[in-house]
C-alpha cells in the first residue's frame, strides 16, 4: 500500500501510512501462518502420507491382496459390526440422560452428570480390565457365565462391551448443553397442545436436537472404529475372531508385516476420512438451513 | 369459564413464593397480575396452568376442583414468555400442530385443518406468512403465531406469560390493542402476566397487584390508580414524590391542610405521595389560598424538559429533587426558569404510615442517600475532604 502511495491523493496516501490498530505487522502475520502450515504438515499430513506410501509399497496387487486376507476381512466385519451396535446403543442412551438430565429435576441429578463422563476421566485400559474382573473366568459374574456357556471376555461380546463404555460419553454430552439451553418450553408447548409424550419426542424434541444428535454419534462412531485400549484387554487377540481393525493392525505390525499393517491402517484412515466429509457435509448443510430460514 | 384460586400457598425450597393467595377471575374477564420481578405472578400463572402445583390450595374452575388435574386435562391455552414457536415449522405447521396431534377419532381431515388454521392466521393478521419460519418473522408476528397455535385447542381461558415482555416499545403499544381485540372476539377469560404497570392499566378490566407471594389490591386500572391501597402499590404504579407530615388525631398536617386520614394508619410520622401531575406551581409567596395543600417554604427549579405538550420540572425543595408534571403553557404562563423559586401545592396527595412506607418503597433510603452523596461529590470536586 504505501508503495502506490504517490499515485494517489495526499490524504489517500495518509490514510494508507496510518497503521492499522488491530492488524499484526506483516512479518508476525507470516511468521504465524508458517508455524500453523508447518506443524500441520508434520504432524498430520506427513503421518498420512507415510501411511499410505507404506501400505503402497510393494504394489497395488500385494496392497489389495494383504485386505483380502480373510482375517482383514474378518476385522473389517468385526469393527463395522461393533460400531453398528454400539452407536445406536449409544444414541439412545445420549437422548435418554440428555433429556432426563435437563428436562427434570430430580435427586442424584448431578451424581448422573459425572457417571456419563467416568468413561471420558479414566484410561480405557482400566475400562477394559473392569469388564474382565466382572465377566472373566476368575470375574465376579464368571463362574455362572461359564455355567450358562455364556462366553463375553475374548469373545464378540466383551469388545462390543467395552466399545460401549469408551464411547458412553459423546453423544449424551453433545446434547446436554444444547438441551439445558433450550430449556423445556418447546416440550411444555407441545404437551400443551395436546401432543403426547412420543408425538412431543419426535416432532419437537428429535427435529430441535438433530443436528447435535448427529454430530455426536459421529464422534461416537469414529471413537468406536479407532478404540485399541480397552478392546485390547478384553479381545484375547483372538485372529480372525476377536481382532478388531486396531487390534489386527498391532498383531501384523509385532509379526513384522508393515505392508500389510500398513494397508489395512489405510483402510481405518479412509473410514476416517468418509467420517470427516459426513461431518463437513452436515456441518454445512446445517449452515445452509439456518441461512434458509433466516432469509427467504 | 370462572377461574377461583384459593388459600394458594407455594415454596420453593425454602422461600415463601404465594403466601395464601384468593383470587377470583369471572367470565371473559381480562385481568392482568401485574408485580415485579419475584413477587410470584408467574408461579401463580403457572400453577393456574397446570404447569406447576401448589403446596396447598385450591385452584376451581366454574366451582369445580382442577387442582390434581395436569395441564392436559385442563386444555387451557398458555404463551410462553419467548413463544416456544417449532423453529423447523412453518407458520403454517405450527398452528396445525395441535390439530395434527389429535388421536385419530378427534383429528380433523387435511382439508379443515387447512381451512382452520387460515381462518386462525387470518383473525391474528397473518394469512400472508403462512410458509414463513418463525426466524423470518419479527417478534410481533412471532408472538401472533403463537396466539394462534395455541387457540387451536378451542380454549376457554388463555394464559399469558409476560406477553410483551421480548419486544420493543412501540410494538408493544400495536400488540396490546390488538390482543385486546382478539380477546373480545373470542370471549375469552384471558389472564396475563406483566411487571409493566402501564401495559396492565392500559390493557386489563380488573389487574391484581403482587408483590412478595401476596395479592396487595385487586380492582380496575381506575381504582387502584387513584387509591392505591399500598405505599408499595402507590409507588409500583408510577413516580412517586414524597413529603413528610405529621398525623395527629386522625388527621394528617400538610402545608396549610389539614387532611383526613384513613382510620387504621396510626398517629405519629407520615408521609404523603404525590404523582408528578399532582404538583401544582405557583408563583413564590403567591397569598392566593387554593383546594391543594400549599407548602410553607418556597422550591427552586433546576430542570426543565420538554415533551410534547407536557414538560417535566425538577425542583429541589428541603434539600429533596420533587419531580413536577406541568403543561408547557401553564411554564410559560409562570415565567419560570432554571434557579427560579416558586412555591408548590400538592394535589391528591395520599397520607401513609412513614414506617410502613420505608420498609415497603425504600423512599426513606432515598431521601437519605441523595443529600450524603452530594456532600461526598461536593467534596470530591472542591478536593477537600
Amino acid at each position: 500500500m504505501v508503495d502506490h502511495a504517490p499515485s494517489l491523493d495526499a490524504s489517500l496516501s495518509q490514510a494508507a501510512r496510518r497503521p492499522m490498530p488491530l492488524t499484526e505487522s506483516a512479518g508476525a502475520r507470516i511468521a504465524l501462518i508458517a508455524i500453523a502450515l508447518g506443524f500441520l504438515l508434520l504432524f498430520l499430513l506427513l503421518p498420512l502420507i507415510v501411511v499410505f506410501a507404506e501400505a503402497l509399497r510393494l504394489g497395488l496387487g500385494s496392497y489389495w491382496a494383504a485386505i483380502r486376507e480373510p482375517e482383514a476381512l474378518a476385522a473389517v466385519r468385526l469393527t463395522l459390526l461393533t460400531a453398528l451396535t454400539v452407536v445406536p446403543l449409544n444414541a439412545i442412551f445420549g437422548i435418554a440422560a440428555a433429556w432426563a438430565i435437563t428436562k427434570f429435576q430430580f435427586a442424584g441429578k448431578n451424581l448422573l452428570i459425572t457417571l456419563v463422563d467416568l468413561p471420558f476421566s479414566v484410561s480405557p485400559v482400566i475400562g477394559g480390565m473392569v469388564f474382565v474382573l466382572l465377566f472373566g473366568l476368575q470375574g465376579v459374574f464368571g463362574p455362572w457365565l461359564a455355567a450358562h456357556d455364556i462366553h463375553i471376555i475374548f469373545a464378540i461380546p466383551g469388545v462390543i462391551i467395552a466399545t460401549l463404555f469408551v464411547t458412553l460419553p459423546f453423544v449424551a454430552r453433545e446434547l446436554i448443553p444444547l438441551m439445558q439451553k433450550q430449556g423445556t418450553d418447546y416440550e411444555e408447548a407441545a404437551l400443551m397442545l395436546g401432543a403426547s409424550g412420543w408425538q412431543t419426542l419426535f416432532r419437537v424434541t428429535l427435529p430441535n436436537i438433530k443436528w447435535g444428535l448427529l454430530y455426536g454419534v459421529l464422534l461416537c462412531n469414529g471413537r468406536a472404529i479407532g478404540e485399541f485400549g480397552a478392546v485390547a484387554v478384553v479381545s484375547g487377540h483372538i485372529v480372525g475372531l476377536t481382532t478388531t481393525m486396531p487390534l489386527y493392525i498391532e498383531v501384523l505390525y509385532n509379526d513384522f508385516n508393515f505392508p500389510a499393517a500398513f494397508a489395512v491402517a489405510s483402510l481405518l484412515t479412509l473410514i476416517a476420512f468418509a467420517t470427516l466429509i459426513l461431518r463437513a457435509i452436515l456441518e454445512w448443510r446445517a449452515d445452509w438451513q439456518l441461512a434458509r430460514s433466516r432469509l427467504h | 369459564m370462572r377461574i377461583e384460586v384459593k388459600d394458594l400457598i407455594k415454596r420453593f425450597e425454602h422461600t415463601l413464593v404465594l403466601d395464601r393467595i384468593n383470587l377470583e377471575i369471572r367470565q371473559k374477564e381480562f385481568l392482568g397480575l401485574l408485580g415485579p420481578s419475584g413477587s410470584g405472578k408467574t408461579t401463580l400463572l403457572r400453577i393456574i396452568a397446570g404447569l406447576e402445583f401448589a403446596d396447598s390450595g385450591v385452584v376451581e374452575v366454574d366451582g369445580r376442583d382442577v387442582s390434581t388435574l395436569g395441564f392436559e386435562e385442563r386444555k387451557f391455552g398458555f404463551v410462553f414468555q419467548q413463544y416456544a414457536l417449532f423453529n423447523h415449522m412453518t407458520v403454517f405447521e405450527n398452528v396445525a400442530f395441535g390439530l395434527r396431534v389429535r388421536p385419530r377419532g378427534a383429528r380433523p381431515d387435511k382439508q379443515a385443518i387447512a381451512v382452520r388454521v387460515k381462518e386462525l392466521l387470518e383473525l391474528v393478521q397473518l394469512g400472508a406468512f403462512e410458509d414463513r419460519f418463525p426466524a423470518q418473522l419479527s417478534g410481533g408476528q412471532r408472538q401472533r403465531v403463537a396466539l394462534a397455535r395455541t387457540l387451536t385447542i378451542d380454549p376457554q381461558v388463555l394464559l399469558l406469560d409476560e406477553p410483551f415482555g421480548a419486544l420493543d416499545a412501540k410494538v408493544r403499544v400495536e400488540l396490546r390493542r390488538s390482543l385486546r381485540n382478539i380477546h373480545d372476539a373470542t370471549g375469552l377469560t384471558t389472564i396475563f402476566v406483566t411487571h409493566d404497570q402501564e401495559e396492565a392499566l392500559d390493557l386489563a378490566d380488573r389487574v391484581a397487584i403482587m408483590n412478595h407471594g401476596v395479592i396487595e389490591q385487586i380492582g380496575t386500572p381506575i381504582e387502584v390508580y387513584e387509591s392505591p391501597k399500598t405505599p408499595f402499590i402507590f409507588d409500583f404504579l408510577g413516580h412517586t414524590n414524597s413529603f413528610d407530615c405529621v398525623i395527629h388525631h386522625g388527621k394528617a398536617r400538610l402545608g396549610d391542610k389539614e387532611l383526613p386520614v384513613e382510620p387504621a394508619i396510626p398517629d405519629g410520622p407520615g408521609v404523603a405521595f404525590v404523582r408528578p401531575h399532582d404538583i401544582v406551581l405557583s408563583p413564590p409567596n403567591d397569598p392566593e389560598p387554593t383546594q391543594d395543600a400549599k407548602l410553607p417554604d418556597t422550591a427552586i427549579m433546576r430542570f426543565v424538559s420538554a415533551r410534547g405538550q407536557r414538560a417535566a420540572v425538577e425542583l429541589l425543595y428541603e434539600k429533596r429533587l420533587i419531580e413536577a408534571e406541568v403543561s408547557r403553557e401553564g411554564l410559560n404562563e409562570l415565567g419560570l426558569s432554571i434557579g427560579d423559586k416558586c412555591t408548590i401545592s400538592l394535589r391528591l396527595p395520599r397520607i401513609y404510615a412513614k414506617r410502613e412506607a420505608e420498609k415497603q418503597t425504600g423512599i426513606g433510603e432515598r431521601a437519605a442517600a441523595r443529600p450524603r452523596f452530594r456532600k461526598r461529590l461536593r467534596s470530591r470536586l472542591s478536593g477537600t475532604p
